[in-house]
């Protein structure tokens, strides 16, 4: 270790400080409470009687079975279908179909869907679906001849269903656009052109060439929305169902019971929850191996026919509508907002007001603008701590390039509830609880490794020989990494930006927990609006959640072009 | 087994013609060359050929295979193979089983099929590579590997799109010679874009200039 290359330590030890000793410290006030320690309400001796306690609340096997159902579900699914999206994007056929026009807009469709928060698709999802829904007032009465909503249960049903389809929505775009980037470090049409002169279909050749080299590459952002879909807790709260909820829920209401006691066997779930994570992506990691190992296996048969006619079939119907229900959440939200009579089964809204919006605009809600204060800093500090990060990568070398990721991705992929849970208790502890400045940290946590996730890899693509250039033309590296790093990756650098101010708008559990009810945000409000009556409110709050971050995205998608015009 | 290209060109969505007309007869283990100055379409005229255009080109004139016009039909049936530039084998299969994608599947039989990657091996001097990460081999291995790839899949015609420009001139000689002695071996045509007289002369074929209409 030598002293000039002090900026890696630091940059080290703050890692180090500022997320690993804190995640690693919440896990642990949670293991303690689900092993019978929590001082705070007079525990501490060691014990199981947590875990027998857990294992005699009513309905925890429906509550496993629903976590693994919808988690596993909306990953797989989601994934078939950014696969399927990313192969139709590269797919040139003779016979151009009406949807094939889409395609250079593809990315422009789905940057709401990505832009928006979870509980914003799951309301609006819960807005089309449910039997007075949107859906069900277009067809209505003319084909389903209903005069009043029926009596189904199509939102929040036992089977966790509308949760699953609502995951899959949401996840698909970021899939499907993490492939897209990632595809472009494949020469894939020349590998699809060498596979088809050989004989191989377009879909064969997708499957046995490109998905196996394009899956490493995406590794770690599917175990990221494996981790979210088994452990959300907003969207399984408006789209799952109620008795029993999902697993993650479920802990959830242990710990906000008004009985004390249940603190002990809910950190036990928390803890349970944390293991059947673990557990899950190591069951998935083996699987796809697996799967991976065969199918090279049968390569070797130089089988060219494949029988994927109905699996594509499928795909090919699946995709445009689950896009669809995507817009469809947005645009239901936005109908809501600006309703003022809409009885069933009018197909739109029979007389308009904008008078919660006026009401927004004169009187600015306290949600608002703790979510613009908190986003707004969040995701400034992050981009800066990931230039900053990645500069001292690229000074100082990499020795501990891998194992710092991981530092940085730990958030993402521990559950949530796991150690916000012993986060809080330590803050309550320390008196730090509800404080603005924990919760920005508490959002820096999970902003930070996303803003890296969409950063590094643009960030290593940048020719270094640009920097070498500029370098022997005489020009000190500050000035390299301000005139040229800095303006060449302006575009991923706002989108990064862009990408943290979703990411913190989204943040439900962080807000909630941390800010232990004093600070407000947006998310909190349209998730606690959802289960009362007033669509109208719910749209507002729901499609203005939605609005801040899209208004970041546009903003970072627009103004590298503004900039280019003016040169 | 013969390769016809009857007044064959490529026109742009605005309809500009790239290059003028071609007219050739390609017999059986004959080499021809495409020659002709960069840019003005070699590869594009071998991608008409193949079937890869993208869909901002059209085709003018027509491909005959054996005498039947295969100009508009699908790729996947039309049973040309073609060798780029760079090697393109598939990183995630060792190079047997890049072979083995390969190798056509009326080869049927697990053990006969193995016996005929080890057999394409040994003619490309590459004995014991089966289970070898592609990656870990030389310029000159893995364009071996590459074209006993191509062979392998039993095409009916070869395309070459300068498929050992990037290695040095020594290498360029022997890999010629192989390609030369695997079209008279396995009697197909091939049609080998190139910018070397030298190469033109060595194939003994017949010859296209390609100009910018």
């Amino acid at each position: 270790m030598s002293l000039s290359s002090w900026p890696k330590w630091l940059m080290l030890t703050a890692l180090a400080v500022g997320i690993l000793v804190p995640v690693l410290a919440g896990l642990g006030e949670t293991i303690w409470a689900a092993f019978g320690i929590l001082p705070a309400i007079g525990r501490h001796t060691l014990s199981v009687d947590a875990w027998h306690q857990l294992f005699e609340l009513p309905g925890l096997v429906t509550s496993l079975r629903l976590s693994l159902v919808s988690g596993f579900g909306a990953t797989l699914v989601s994934l078939m279908l950014a696969l399927f999206g990313s192969a139709w994007v590269y797919h040139t056929s003779e016979k151009e179909s009406s949807l094939s026009r889409l395609k250079p807009f593809s990315q422009a469709i789905l940057v709401p869907i990505l832009a928006a928060p979870h509980a914003a698709i799951a309301i609006g999802l819960a807005f089309l679906l449910a039997p007075s829904g949107w859906l069900a007032r277009l067809f209505s009465p003319w084909l389903t001849a209903w005069d009043l909503p029926p009596n189904l249960a199509t939102v929040q049903d036992l089977w966790g269903l509308s949760l699953t389809l609502g995951l899959i929505i949401k996840e698909l775009p970021f899939l499907w656009l993490v492939s897209l980037v990632a595809l472009k470090q494949i020469d894939v049409s020349r590998q699809l052109n060498l596979t088809q002169s050989m004989g191989y279909s377009h879909t064969a050749a997708w499957c046995k060439i490109i998905v196996p080299q394009l899956y490493p590459l995406i590794r770690l952002p599917v175990f990221v929305v494996l981790v979210y879909a088994l452990s959300t807790v907003d969207m399984a709260q408006l789209l799952g169902p109620n008795n029993p909820p999902t697993l993650a829920l479920a802990t959830m209401r242990w710990y906000n019971d008004t009985n004390v006691q249940l603190l002990l066997p809910a950190s036990a779930a928390s803890v349970l929850l944390g293991v059947l994570i673990a557990a899950s992506v190591l069951l998935w990691e083996v699987v796809v191996r697996t799967v991976m190992f065969t199918s090279k296996v049968m390569i070797r048969s130089g089988d060219r026919t494949g029988k994927y006619s109905i699996f594509t079939g499928v795909l090919t119907t699946a995709l445009p509508i689950t896009v669809m229900l995507g817009l469809l959440s947005l645009l239901v939200l936005a109908l809501w907002s600006i309703t003022w009579r809409w009885s069933f089964p009018d197909a739109l809204p029979t007389s308009w007001s904008y008078n919660y919006w006026l009401q927004l605009i004169t009187n600015v809600p306290l949600a608002l603008q703790h979510s613009l204060i908190v986003a707004l800093i969040s995701s400034g500090l992050a981009l800066t701590l990931a230039i900053a990060w990645l500069e001292v990568q690229d000074r100082f070398g990499g020795h501990f390039y891998k194992i710092t990721l991981w530092f940085i991705y730990l958030p993402l992929l521990v559950p949530q509830i796991a150690f916000l849970y012993g986060l809080k208790v330590g803050f309550l502890r320390l008196g730090l609880n509800g404080s603005m400045m924990t919760v920005m940290w508490a959002h820096l946590l999970f902003v930070f490794p996303y803003t890296m996730l969409s950063l590094v890899d643009s960030w290593r693509a940048l020719d270094k020989r640009y920097v070498q250039v500029a370098t022997s033309l005489g020009r000190s590296s500050w000035s390299c990494f301000w005139r040229i790093k800095l303006s060449l990756l302006l575009r991923p650098l706002l989108l990064a930006w862009a990408i943290g101010i979703a990411v913190s708008i989204s943040q439900y559990l962080p807000t909630l927990m941390i800010g232990a009810g004093r600070v407000e945000s947006l998310t909190i409000e349209a998730v606690s609006l959802a289960s009362g009556a007033d669509r109208r409110l719910v749209g507002v709050y729901g499609l203005l959640q939605a609005l801040v971050p899209l208004l970041a995205y546009s903003f970072a998608l627009l103004l590298p072009r503004l900039v280019a015009l003016k040169k | 087994m013969s390769l016809e290209l009857r007044s064959l060109s490529v026109t742009t969505s605005t309809h500009v013609s790239l290059f003028t007309a071609v007219d050739i007869v390609i017999a059986s283990g004959e080499v021809a060359c495409v020659m002709g100055p960069s840019g003005v379409g070699k590869s594009t005229l071998l991608n008409a050929i193949g079937g890869h255009l993208s869909t901002h080109f059209s085709v003018t004139g027509e491909v005959l295979l054996n005498g039947e016009k295969v100009t508009h039909k699908p790729v996947v049936e039309r049973q040309i193979g073609i060798l780029f530039q760079d090697p393109l084998l598939f990183p995630h299969l060792t190079v047997g089983d890049n072979l083995a994608f390969g190798l056509s599947s009326n080869v049927i039989g697990s053990k006969n099929r193995r016996a005929q990657i080890e057999q394409a091996l040994e003619q490309a001097q590459l004995q014991n590579f089966y289970h070898r990460n592609p990656a870990t081999l030389s310029g000159g291995q893995q364009s071996r590997v590459a074209l006993m790839r191509a062979l392998l899949a039993q095409p009916q015609v070869l395309l070459l799109d300068e498929p050992f420009s990037k290695l040095d001139l020594e290498l360029r000689h022997t890999m010629r010679e192989f390609l030369f002695a695997q079209a008279k071996q396995r009697n197909i045509p091939m049609l080998l874009a190139t910018h070397e007289p030298a190469e033109a002369q060595a194939a003994n074929g017949p010859l296209v200039i390609l100009m910018p209409a």
